[in-house]
């Protein structure tokens, strides 16, 4: 790997070398170094671009770690990864993509990552999104996540999208059976015309099952966000979702949260809440002897924190 | 150290055309190492006077000078770099941003967690359960306020402005918060000013400053000045 692709590497996956455990690591568009454990099996699809990882009933404790590094301008690809993770299982799951572009042709990575979480199974998932690259060419990621969650299982998700990418749109659907728990944490940070929409459609099936998801963002510049989040209660379930968004320069966020309760004892809420830095933040910092713009900074780390 | 000259601040009343005066010609001189409490009815512009000092509000006539050097002018983070401190009456609170961010942003260095950790034990808190804690909604009142003060201890301010600091503070709490005053007071720099209701703060301070419609009513030692200002608490009590 030169270079820039290990920037990248660094940026989405936190990685200074090859990880520890299974990984998968896929460099403009090839497979560019592979590790399986007694426990975890990653498998080339055969009939379209992708891999399929086999983690065993009750592995726990281990990571799987699947970046993606295009530094390559004008790159356009469609990868289809399956995580198969088996009953009782416990374990960490890190994918990211990071782009650099330098060039003047679009480069384009479009994920569509599909998750079968078994029975009492526990999965920490890291999403990490990141770009660079100073060409005209567009930076894109259109991440889609599919998640089935059966009973007693448990999915957390943690996004992160900072920097660089033009333009994303990002689709998550996830259905839940009884007692099982799914927790989203989004970050994004848009700046210059860039624009990121994120859809979250969660069906809350089985009884007693549960989901939180919430999104933080800042929009600066002229940059553009749209976040819909839809939560279906079709049993006793309860389900919570928030959209926290901070406007900078010109920026804009449009916010659309959708409940639906099919269920007498569904419990769903949502919240949304955008606007600018609130004044006495600023102010308060700015007491401690920060100038203005090292208080913003400061409140808009902790905020994406 | 501070001198306040002829300190004016007015707004403009809403719907008419006319000004509300806040603050009216109010001069005032705070010496070194001295402990001033600033009492007097709700609405007399306690506040905005101490707002006037941490640069959050500007005169709109008159000038402060701080050891001696105009600071009129100065912006609030140039006087917080002078070494004016000030706690707000209502702390602000903040979305991931931790209590240890927030001392550590005070001291202006990086703390070990276990020197972050003293000054919130100074106000009381058990350091353990809040030193991560965000400062945001899930925090109470009290608890909030009490990180407010550990601030401006981290900050080692010359000049510690306190906005009624026991506002939303327990009766528990409250022998603790006098002691951390009379524990500033003795430190061998800084001045403390500090709005106040409370009888046992204006004990504590060297000199009490009254004021009312945005006047200095009244200013002098507290031996001379607290037996008056407790006799007209008694009449007020029988006139209800």
């Amino acid at each position: 790997m030169d270079a820039i692709q290990k920037e990248l590497l660094l940026q989405v996956a936190d990685l200074h070398e090859v990880p520890q455990g299974a990984y998968n690591l896929r460099v403009n568009g090839e497979s560019a170094g592979r590790s399986v454990t007694e426990n975890i099996d990653i498998v080339t699809k055969t009939d379209k671009s992708g891999i399929d990882i086999y983690i065993k009933p009750g592995t726990k404790k281990e990571s799987v770690h699947i970046p993606v590094v295009l530094s390559q301008s004008g790159l356009t690809e469609l990868v289809y990864n399956d995580f198969h993770i088996g009953e009782g299982a416990d374990v960490t799951i890190v994918a990211g993509c990071g782009i650099h572009n330098c060039g003047d042709q679009k480069s384009e990575h479009d994920g569509i990552h599909t998750f079968y979480v078994g029975k009492n199974a526990r999965v920490r998932y890291v999403e990490k999104h990141y770009a660079s690259g100073d060409g005209t060419g567009e930076r894109i990621l259109n991440p889609q996540t599919i998640i089935h969650i059966e009973e007693g299982g448990r999915l957390e998700m943690d996004t992160v999208q900072i920097k660089g990418v033009d333009s994303t749109d990002r689709k998550t659907v996830a259905d839940l059976e009884a007692g099982a728990t799914l927790v989203i944490r989004e970050k994004i940070m848009t700046h210059g015309k860039q624009y990121a929409k994120t859809d979250f459609v969660v069906n809350l099936n089985g009884e007693g099952c549960g989901a939180d998801v919430v999104s933080r963002s800042v929009a600066r510049d002229e940059s553009k966000q749209e976040f819909l989040s839809t939560i279906n209660g079709n049993a006793a379930c309860s389900g919570h979702t928030e959209c926290d968004a901070i406007l900078m320069d010109h920026g804009s966020v449009t916010a659309v949260p959708m409940l639906s309760a099919n269920h007498l004892d569904a419990s769903l809420i949502h919240e949304a809440a955008i606007g600018k830095i609130a004044g006495e933040q600023i102010v308060k910092l700015m007491t401690l002897g920060l100038t203005e713009e090292e208080a913003e900074a400061q409140i808009i780390n902790g905020f994406l924190r | 150290m501070l001198e306040l000259k002829h300190i004016s601040f007015a707004v403009p009343e809403e719907g008419t055309n006319q000004t509300k005066i806040i603050l009216d010609d109010i001069s005032l001189t705070i010496e070194d190492r001295q402990f001033v409490a600033i009492t007097g009815p709700n609405g007399g512009g306690k506040s905005t006077l101490a707002k006037i000092i941490a640069g959050i509000e500007r005169p709109t006539q008159g000038k402060i000078f701080y050891n001696g050097q105009d600071i009129t002018d100065y912006s609030i983070t140039q006087r917080a770099q002078l070494g004016i401190g000030f706690a707000f009456q209502q702390p602000v609170r903040f979305k991931g941003i931790t209590v240890k961010d927030l001392i550590t942003l005070a001291a202006g260095k990086k703390l070990s967690t276990s020197s972050a950790c003293e000054y919130l034990s100074e106000v009381g808190l058990c350091a353990r359960d809040y030193i991560n804690r965000e400062v945001n909604a899930s925090l109470s009142g009290g608890e909030l306020k009490r990180i407010e003060i550990a601030t401006i201890l981290a900050r080692k301010t010359l000049l510690s402005v306190f906005d009624e600091p026991e506002a939303g503070i327990d009766l528990w709490s409250f022998s603790n918060l006098i002691r951390i005053f009379e524990r500033m007071h003795q430190e061998p720099q800084g001045a403390i000013v500090i709005i106040s209701h409370q009888e046992r703060i204006l004990n504590i301070a060297d000199r009490i400053v009254v004021i009312a419609e945005g006047r200095v009513l009244e200013a002098d030692e507290k031996e001379a000045i607290l037996p008056r200002i407790l006799d007209r608490s008694m009449e007020c009590r029988f006139q209800k």
